[in-house]
């Protein structure tokens, strides 16, 4: 924890985006998590990821519920919009506010506990409406907030910091929202920021629901021998699925044709993902074999990381709802609101 | 990249950019600490350690530490380090049973030093705490050298002068005043164990041009002019004067030449601005006075008529750059400049009148003695050589350092040590740690901007040549000054099996300093891809051991590293720690920061 101000120093080579915004600009409130914790990592991830993304905070609004996942979105982009909700509510009031708003950006940030626990209901129907969103689910096997117990994302076995052991099976998310038909899920490391990135990119330019569930180490609770979420037990285990890299369309680095272990995505705002398979035969458009895959690497012991599922053909929720485009803010008060006679007019088609 | 071995005291060292700089090697960070906490006795003695004039340098030192000053690549502006310097000196108490003290019985050697200057003063400093027997020859009737006779008194009082000359010759130093070392010969005859030249760089530059000696008595020598002004020989000078030349000498001659009754004053320089050897700050202090400084002139002949001087012809030039950098210069017109008076401040010239050759020293080829540059022991190994009398002129603080390095090689000549085995350079590195996320020093970081320097109303600074211009930093100045600084002392160190690679420090450090990255390719490759590049490459770059879970390696750009220490704050396992970096020089008869006799 920090107690003095980041000083507002800028680094004298700082490249500007193109919105001619520098990294910092990106920033949020200092961090009052516990220092080394993975969260803060998955911060200055989001916080590269909008700067490199030339995302406009003013068009972004972040959401988020309780726990210490959850206190992140006051640390990056302090110019955009923000919604803390309470315990695991923050999927249905994103959905409200994307169901209004359909112009932003929204980033919600969630915990295991958050999302697993209490806001499992939640989540999964977000899921299912594929709310245009990137959902990202920092997964550090407890409950930082309230130290450290075991969240439903705790593997069996695995122990507390007094040593006491996990009995109950886990709940993986990704397993769980391949399941629901999700339209985008990948999985990712805190401390891994060069694989998290792009996947980050890729999923706020995704059109739908992105899941992106990140190992993010609990220090003070779940840094230990006995941890599956720690530090050293997920870079020993980590097997990544994919090699993932986001290239925005206005920066687009080609490359030969001839390399064919890369297949391009192509997303629907134009922008492209690029896989790179690290297994020959991974196919992350095909939900049978992702599922096929995350659970043989369970089985091994293993963490599956990477883009793990991408379908760029789903619907997202306001084709299902046959929303309009505009904006409720943007449109005028006597359409919003047709008045009495209105209301009645159409009552009298009931009767 | 090979591991960054910072056991070696010269890394953090480094690390320390105006200490790097500084020539002595003052710890400038420690004594800016010191003002902060109002401790200014303790500042000065601090300073006093490497820089033993203070009070003097504050007031007209050169400055190499300010260009190099790291706050100055983080904004724009450097720490006001020198004028710093001055507030320690200007509120300091009585100090005097606080300064090193020679001791009653004698070691038993003798060592006459030629010259009362900066340089030989240092060398008395060093030498009589240990038991020499010190003698100093000084033409003048008062110590100081260059620092009294050629520095004009409204830049240095004399008192200032006085008193911290006093504090070295205090000690017990014999000084034989008004006495011109005539021939070294019969110095060296008199028995002394060593001899120490430190007679400066007495001869100003000739210009030999047409009609130079047609009106004599209305051209001078810069310095020879300041000298005659100091002691009173002349007193006024004619209305319109010129001076040749644009160094700091330059600055001194046009800055008196309108205190004693010049009305029009021109500096001609060659060259364009960018090539002025003068300070920055004494060009605009001298143009503050309505001194005009002209660029692009080369002088041509002096004008006389009937035996009278009227001016001096100029060639107004145009200076092109060819395609491999060098300049060359065509010439528009020629111009004629009325004056009365000329000054020449064009540069000094050793000069050894007293040393005989045929004494066993060898001279090269421009006349100069053959002195080792480390050691400055000249072919005779009892005679030693320092200050501009070395290697001809530089500037004070240089004249201190060589003071310093000469009295360890004196010391071991008379101890019968060797001259060349030089004392080791040490450090002492501690935790600055003082609580959970409190250090013994101030991390915040101040965003204030440079003080500026007040200075005496324009009518009363001309009210008389002693008239000191610069006031001094009020106190507040001073309170906010110390605390731009940014504590590059306090080094950041790396404990690498600590490291759980987690990144926190990478993340919060504002200046993007970290990285954490593979360590395969070779360092410039390396600089290009840390969190912001290394284009600084006069800056050092730390590469840590290899992290325990995967091998990879801590770097550190240290270019622009605030030293605020929010990476030691957030590190969980306090692999980054923030420590107090002490240089320990070494001096004479001062090995590994003890006194050993
Ligand atoms: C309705 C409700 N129930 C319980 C709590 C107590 N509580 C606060 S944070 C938290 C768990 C958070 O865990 P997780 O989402 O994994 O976040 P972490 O702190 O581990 O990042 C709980 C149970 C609460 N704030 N509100
Ligand atoms: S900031 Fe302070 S310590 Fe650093 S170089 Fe400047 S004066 Fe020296
Ligand atoms: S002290 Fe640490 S955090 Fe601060 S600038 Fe230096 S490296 Fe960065
Ligand atoms: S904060 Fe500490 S443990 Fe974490 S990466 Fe930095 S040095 Fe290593």
């Amino acid at each position: 924890m920090t107690s003095i101000a980041k000083p507002p120093v800028r680094h004298p080579s700082s490249r500007t985006n193109g919105l001619g915004f520098v990294l910092r600009d990106y920033e949020g409130a200092m961090s009052t998590l516990c220092a080394g914790c993975g969260h803060d990592s998955v911060t200055a991830a989001l916080v590269q990821t909008a700067w490199e993304l030339d995302l406009e905070p003013h068009r972004v609004a972040k959401m988020s519920g309780i726990g210490c996942s959850s206190k992140t979105t006051a640390y990056f982009m302090k110019q955009s919009h923000g919604f803390n909700s309470v315990h695991g509510r923050m999927p249905s009031v994103t959905s409200g506010a994307a169901a209004a708003n359909r112009d932003l950006t929204y980033i919600g940030i969630s915990g295991d506990g958050d999302s697993l626990s209490i806001g499992l209901g939640q989540m999964s129907h977000a899921i299912r409406r594929g709310v245009n969103m990137l959902y990202v689910l920092e997964n550090n096997g407890v409950y930082g907030l309230t130290k450290g117990q075991f969240s439903a994302a705790a593997d069996i076995g695995s122990t507390s910091k007094k040593g006491e052991a996990n009995q109950q099976p886990p709940i993986d998310p990704v397993l769980l929202a391949l399941t629901l038909g999700v339209s985008f899920v990948a999985r990712s490391f805190s401390g891994d920021k060069k694989q998290l990135v792009p996947i980050l990119k890729a999923g706020i330019s995704h059109k739908g629901f992105a899941l992106v569930d990140v190992i993010s180490p609990c220090v003070s609770f779940n840094d230990h021998e006995g941890s599956t979420k720690s530090y050293k037990f997920t870079r020993e285990h980590e097997v990544e699925s994919v090699h993932t890299d986001f290239v925005a369309l206005r920066r687009e680095i080609t490359i030969p044709e001839t390399q064919e272990d890369v297949s391009v995505v192509q997303m629907h705002d134009g922008t492209s993902v690029r896989l790179r398979a690290t297994a020959p035969d991974y196919d992350p458009t095909d939900r049978e074999s992702a599922y096929a895959h995350v659970r043989a690497c369970q089985a091994r012991g293993e963490i599956a990381t990477g883009l793990l599922f991408i379908d760029e053909s789903k619907r997202d929720m306001h084709d299902f709802m046959n929303t309009i485009p505009t904006p409720l803010v943007d449109v005028p008060f006597e359409k919003l609101s047709p008045g009495k006679a209105a209301l009645e007019k159409l009552m009298d088609r009931y009767r | 990249m090979a591991v960054t071995d910072v056991s070696d005291p010269r890394y953090y060292h480094k690390v320390v950019d105006c200490q790097w700089a500084c020539p002595a090697h003052t710890n400038v960070p420690g004594y800016l600490r010191l003002i902060a906490q109002g401790r200014y006795d303790d500042s000065y003695l601090l300073n006093r350690e490497s820089n033993v004039f203070p009070g003097i340098l504050g007031r007209t030192c050169d400055r190499p530490c300010e260009p190099a000053c790291r706050r100055g690549r983080v904004e724009d502006t450097p720490v006001a380090i020198c004028r710093l310097k001055r507030v320690a000196a200007d509120h300091r108490g009585d100090i005097s049973d606080r300064l090193p003290k020679a001791p009653l019985i004698k070691n038993g050697k003798r060592v006459a030093l030629v010259g009362a200057g900066p340089s030989a003063l240092t060398v008395a400093n060093d030498l009589l705490p240990l038991g020499y027997d010190v003698t100093i020859y000084e033409k003048n009737v008062q110590p100081g050298g260059l620092m009294r006779v050629n520095i004009p008194a409204f830049r240095l009082p004399a008192q200032v002068l006085d008193e911290e000359c006093g504090y070295i010759i205090d000690m017990g130093a014999t000084v034989k005043y008004g006495t011109t070392v005539e021939s070294l010969s019969s110095l060296l005859g008199e028995g002394y164990d060593a001899v120490y030249v430190g007679s400066g760089a007495p001869k100003g530059k000739e210009l030999d041009i047409p009609g130079r000696w047609d009106a004599p008595d209305q051209v001078h020598i810069g310095i020879e002019w300041l000298a005659n002004i100091h002691f009173k020989h002349s007193e006024t000078i004619e209305p319109r004067v010129i001076i040749i030349g644009v160094g700091n000498t330059a600055m001194d001659c046009c800055r008196t030449a309108k205190r004693v009754g010049a009305k029009d004053v021109k500096v001609i320089a060659r060259r364009g601005r960018k090539h002025f050897k003068a300070s920055p700050w004494e060009l605009e202090d001298a143009e503050e006075e309505h001194v005009e400084i002209i660029e692009n002139h080369a002088p041509k002949r002096f004008v006389v008529e009937h035996g009278k001087l009227v001016g001096m012809e100029f060639e107004r030039l145009q200076w092109t750059t060819d395609a491999t950098g060098r300049e060359t210069s065509t010439v528009l017109e020629t111009r004629l400049i009325p004056c009365d008076t000329v000054i020449l401040a064009i540069g000094q010239d050793n000069a050894f009148p007293f040393i005989e050759r045929d004494i066993g020293m060898a001279f090269d080829a421009k006349g100069m003695p053959v002195v080792d540059k480390t050691t400055h022991q000249s072919t005779r190994p009892e005679v030693f050589f320092g200050g501009d009398a070395a290697w001809g002129p530089q500037n004070i603080i240089w004249a201190v350092a060589h003071g310093h390095a000469a009295a360890i090689s004196i010391d071991a000549h008379c101890q019968g040590r060797s001259v060349s085995e030089r004392p080791p350079v040490g450090m002492t590195l501690v935790s600055a740690k003082v609580g959970m996320h409190s250090w013994a020093y101030e991390n915040d970081y101040d965003a204030s901007k440079r003080s500026k320097m007040q200075h005496e109303d324009l009518t009363k600074r001309f009210s008389g040549i002693g008239v000191e211009v610069e006031l001094g930093f009020t106190a507040e100045q001073a309170a906010t000054e110390v605390q731009r600084c940014l504590n590059c002392d306090i080094q950041t160190h790396f404990t690498a099996p600590l490291c759980i690679e987690c990144d926190a420090c990478v993340d919060v450090c504002p200046t993007n300093c970290l990285t954490i990255t593979t360590n395969s390719s070779p360092i410039d490759e390396l600089r290009t891809r840390l969190s912001a590049p290394a284009l600084n490459l006069a800056q050092e770059i730390f590469v840590s051991p290899a992290l325990p879970q995967t091998k990879r390696v801590m770097v550190k750009d240290e270019d622009v590293c605030l030293h605020c220490g929010l990476c030691a704050e957030r590190c969980p396992t306090a692999a980054w720690d923030m420590r107090t970096f002490d240089l320990k020089l070494a001096y004479a008869g001062l090995i590994d920061g003890q006194v050993t006799r």
